[in-house]
């Protein structure tokens, strides 16, 4: 009995934690209609400055209390002062771009942390009043869990008195509801907007300043909080607020005994709920259908096979990798062999947001089962090279059509936000389960017997890989993915099964990204976790928005062009910050994409 | 030979009877007008029979088979075409392939992922732009169409399942007069020579008038009048609910 009454009070207290969070990113979407990558930073930077003021102040309570309060109003002001300086310049630009440019903040804000505090983990001096326990049910239990657990309700209560009972919170209601009408009654959208969000953040701050006594200030804390804050949003439902928190007890108390019953199988166990949670309520528990998201620009441009010129430079471009072993050495050899890999991952990624018009966050994740199912493949069962080329294609793709089986009905947001999801918990799973796959330290030796062999094995595979791509999509098959992308009912209306077509696309742009993850082991002998981060699943992203969504030519340009860049440019310290004003500006200065922008000057 | 029959059909929004106890039927070669001021249920009748919305009750047979509950898209692999209020093609191909797509469809062959599509059923596609009017739109991209264009397209889309059974939501809507004329008179050009019956909603009674063979008043969700034109028209309780006294 007891260990069911300390287990869900300790669940609750997380759920609390996760709540605040998840309320500021719930509320910010539900009126900017922009799903704030950064929300996890914004917790991170909450914690930090929150350990800056509070081992200032005296170590009781009230001082506690105040210290708190400041730090919300401190990660507020942040809030706003991004709202104002970024996100208002970007309302109307295509939803990929909005969650780019606030994942470019992300960057910014994490090299930023780590410039003003350092690469250690800071811990909070806990004074006595914070190590007390309480005794429940003749078991001892932390004191601050128990105000934790008074905290979610009281802010729940107090955001449905604000939105309920102030102007300004039915104004934001209105908002959510219909932006355009509240604009036509008069109201500056511009003050609402900017507190909004200001709100958010300081949720967010809050969060991270009240989850500092269990943990410390560190640098993991941004894209871990927004994996788990997403989650509970959409299992929530987009914009609502109650559903967060429904959620957030949900995920919490699940935790609280998953940790003891499965250890080790706490994330899987998140999906899982999502999953069924999704599967039988799709917008969430309390979330509504807020109809189709807005298309973006690109989608409506004429798709078109390649012209003369284009074949002619694709000519050029075959001939030159095929030559790159006698034009340069071994440092641009692997350079050659990158783009490649990077041409193959692009294109994959094309097909699920193109003509699939699925957008992915976490696209690494098929890379990533890709590269670790070679990699393993050839380790532990001493699988031959061709062999395992072709399995890892194949895990890649059953992965993808498990996953894909439960999201791809959902719209834009929330795939974007579940692919993400899930590529943190194959993440997770790369890093956490070290027996397997070696924890941070990856699985290492895996070579090809022949080196400058293996570079046209790869040159064959990525390029024969994009070409099969292509063909597919120039199919009966790729014309009716299309036209659900373009006209769902439309396309029902004449016998296209989407959701089927969506299913197949995405396996099998899961399958060809896990095959040039496995073709990167084998070109660098080794797979790492960080083959499957964020940051991997947003430069394919970059690949292809850089070059355009509209035809395949754009992933594969915008790979190239991405890669060298990288390695010229970007591979460097504060790579994060620089990457990060990059996209920021690219966003800021080409908001409808480059081939929307080259498209408006012609 | 009755293509479609609607037997009881009812369908209520919380304390609404959007469609209240309606039956009708369609014979083949037939078009039939459901009409009634808004509000009327017309929407929800329309809904209910291509699949979007499920009944409470009631049933709907197609050709003798009984299709109340079914998806939208088993409903249209058994026959059944429609086009939209709002028309809508595949923006991102020109007008052909959009047609080629449908044909593809309605021949069972979207899952072939090896075959070129745009070499594919190009005879049927040009046979078919020809019957609608679009020969000379045929290469342009269907996301720059006119709207009076986009809306034959809507049409030949439909048509490339070769339907028994034709379902429009408003095709008038949107359309300029001559346009809509011209697009009606279609419609009735190919229920008479395929023998395709066409269950239409509209608010132009001009049009209703001009090409249906009966006519369905709808009011409040249930059925007012049912009847050939002319005498729906001269009905004292159609013109005092919806035609207006002043007529």
């Amino acid at each position: 009995m007891s260990f069911f009454l300390t287990q869900t009070l300790t669940g609750l207290a997380s759920a609390s934690s996760l709540f605040l969070v998840a309320a500021g990113l719930t509320v910010i979407f539900g009126v900017t209609r922009v799903v704030n990558f950064a929300h996890g930073s914004l917790c991170m930077l909450g914690a930090f400055i929150g350990w800056s003021i509070l081992t200032r102040l005296p170590r009781d309570p009230a001082w506690f209390a105040l210290g708190v309060l400041a730090t919300a109003a401190a990660t507020a002001l942040i809030g706003a002062a991004l709202e104002i300086g970024l996100l208002r310049r970007i309302y109307r630009a295509p939803e990929l771009f909005q969650l780019l440019a606030t994942f470019g903040v992300v960057l910014v804000l994490a090299d930023a942390t780590l410039w003003l505090w350092g690469p250690n983990d800071l811990p909070l001096p806990r004074p006595p009043w914070l190590r007390q326990f309480v005794m429940i049910a003749g078991s001892r239990f932390p004191l601050f869990d128990l105000v934790l657990i008074a905290i979610g309700p009281l802010v729940l209560g107090g955001l449905l008195l604000v939105f309920h009972r102030t102007r300004w919170g039915v104004l934001v209601r209105a908002a959510t509801q219909d932006r355009d009408m509240v604009a036509a009654l008069g109201v500056d959208q511009r003050l609402l907007f900017t507190s909004v969000f200001a709100l958010g953040a300081g949720l967010a701050g809050l969060g991270g300043v009240l989850a500092l006594p269990a943990g410390s200030a560190n640098l993991q804390i941004d894209l871990a909080v927004i994996t788990e804050a997403f989650v509970i949003v959409v299992v929530g439902g987009l914009g609502s607020i109650g559903g967060a928190y429904l959620a957030a007890v949900l995920i919490g108390v699940l935790q609280a005994f998953g940790v003891v019953v499965l250890p080790g199988a706490t994330l899987v166990l998140v999906f899982v709920v999502m999953a069924v949670v999704l599967v039988v309520r799709p917008y969430g528990l309390l979330g509504r259908d807020r109809g189709q998201s807005r298309t973006d620009a690109e989608a409506v441009i004429l798709q078109r096979p390649a012209g003369p010129w284009q074949i002619t430079a694709a000519g050029i471009g075959l001939a030159l990798f095929l030559a790159a072993p006698l034009l340069v050495g071994p440092f641009g050899m692997a350079i050659a062999t990158e783009m490649l890999v990077a041409m193959l991952f692009a294109a994959s990624l094309h097909v699920m947001m193109g003509p699939g018009g699925m957008p992915s966050f976490g696209h690494a994740a098929w890379f990533g089962i890709g590269a670790y199912g070679a990699a393993l493949l050839a380790q532990n069962l001493a699988t031959p090279m061709p062999l395992a080329l072709a399995g890892a294609p194949i895990l890649a793709g059953l992965a993808a059509f498990a996953v894909g089986a439960f999201i791809v009905r959902l719209s834009g947001v929330y795939l974007a936000m579940l692919t993400l999801a899930f590529a943190q918990i194959v993440w997770a799973v790369a890093v956490q389960f070290v027996g397997l796959t070696g924890g941070d330290n990856g699985v290492l030796g895996v070579w090809p017997a022949d080196p400058r062999g293996f570079y046209y094995v790869a040159l064959a595979l990525c390029v024969g890989g994009v070409l099969v791509l292509r063909r597919i999509m120039f199919s009966p098959f790729g014309f009716a993915l299309r036209a659900g992308r373009d006209a769902p009912a439309r396309a029902a209306a004449s016998g296209i099964d989407m959701t089927a077509h969506r299913l197949a696309a995405f396996t099998l742009s899961g399958a060809a990204a896990g095959l040039a993850g496995a073709i990167f082991t084998y070109s660098k002998g080794s797979a790492f976790p960080t083959y499957i981060s964020v940051s991997h699943s947003v430069d394919a992203l970059i690949m292809v928005l850089l070059g355009g969504i509209g035809s395949l030519a754009g992933p594969i340009i915008g790979a190239i062009a991405y890669t060298g860049l990288f390695d010229l440019l970007l591979a460097s310290d504060f790579w994060r910050a620089r990457l990060g004003a990059v996209i920021i500006a690219l966003v800021l200065f080409f908001p409808a994409g480059l081939a929307g922008w080259a498209e408006r000057r012609r | 030979m009755t293509v479609l029959a609607v037997t009881g059909l009812q369908k209520r929004f919380g304390g609404v009877r959007a469609v209240d106890d309606v039956t009708f039927s369609i014979v083949a070669g037939e078009i039939l007008a459901l009409i009634g001021p808004n509000g009327a249920g017309k929407s929800t009748c329309f809904n209910l029979i291509n699949g979007q919305i499920a009944p409470d009750h009631g049933t709907i047979h197609l050709h003798g088979r009984d299709i109340t509950g079914l998806a939208p898209r088993q409903i249209a692999r058994l026959g059944v075409g429609r086009s939209f209020q709002i028309a809508a093609g595949f923006a991102s191909m020109t007008v052909r392939q959009n047609l080629q797509t449908a044909f593809a469809a309605h021949h069972r062959q979207s899952w072939r992922f090896w075959h070129d599509a745009m070499g594919a059923h190009i005879a049927e596609a040009e046979a078919l732009l020809a019957r609608v009017g679009l020969v000379a739109q045929a290469d342009r991209a269907a996301g720059v169409l006119a709207y009076g264009d986009l809306k034959r397209l809507d049409l030949a889309i439909a048509l490339a399942g070769a339907p028994g059974l034709l379902l429009m939501d408003e095709p008038g809507a949107g359309m300029a007069l001559a346009e809509r004329g011209a697009l009606m008179r279609l419609v009735q050009k190919l229920a008479r020579e395929d023998g395709m019956a066409v269950l239409f909603t509209e608010h132009d009674m001009a049009a209703v008038f001009a090409i249906a063979d009966r006519v369905v008043v709808l009011n409040r969700g249930k059925i007012l009048a049912s009847g050939d034109p002319a005498s729906v028209r001269a009905d004292p309780l159609v013109q005092a609910r919806y035609l207006g006294a002043g007529r």
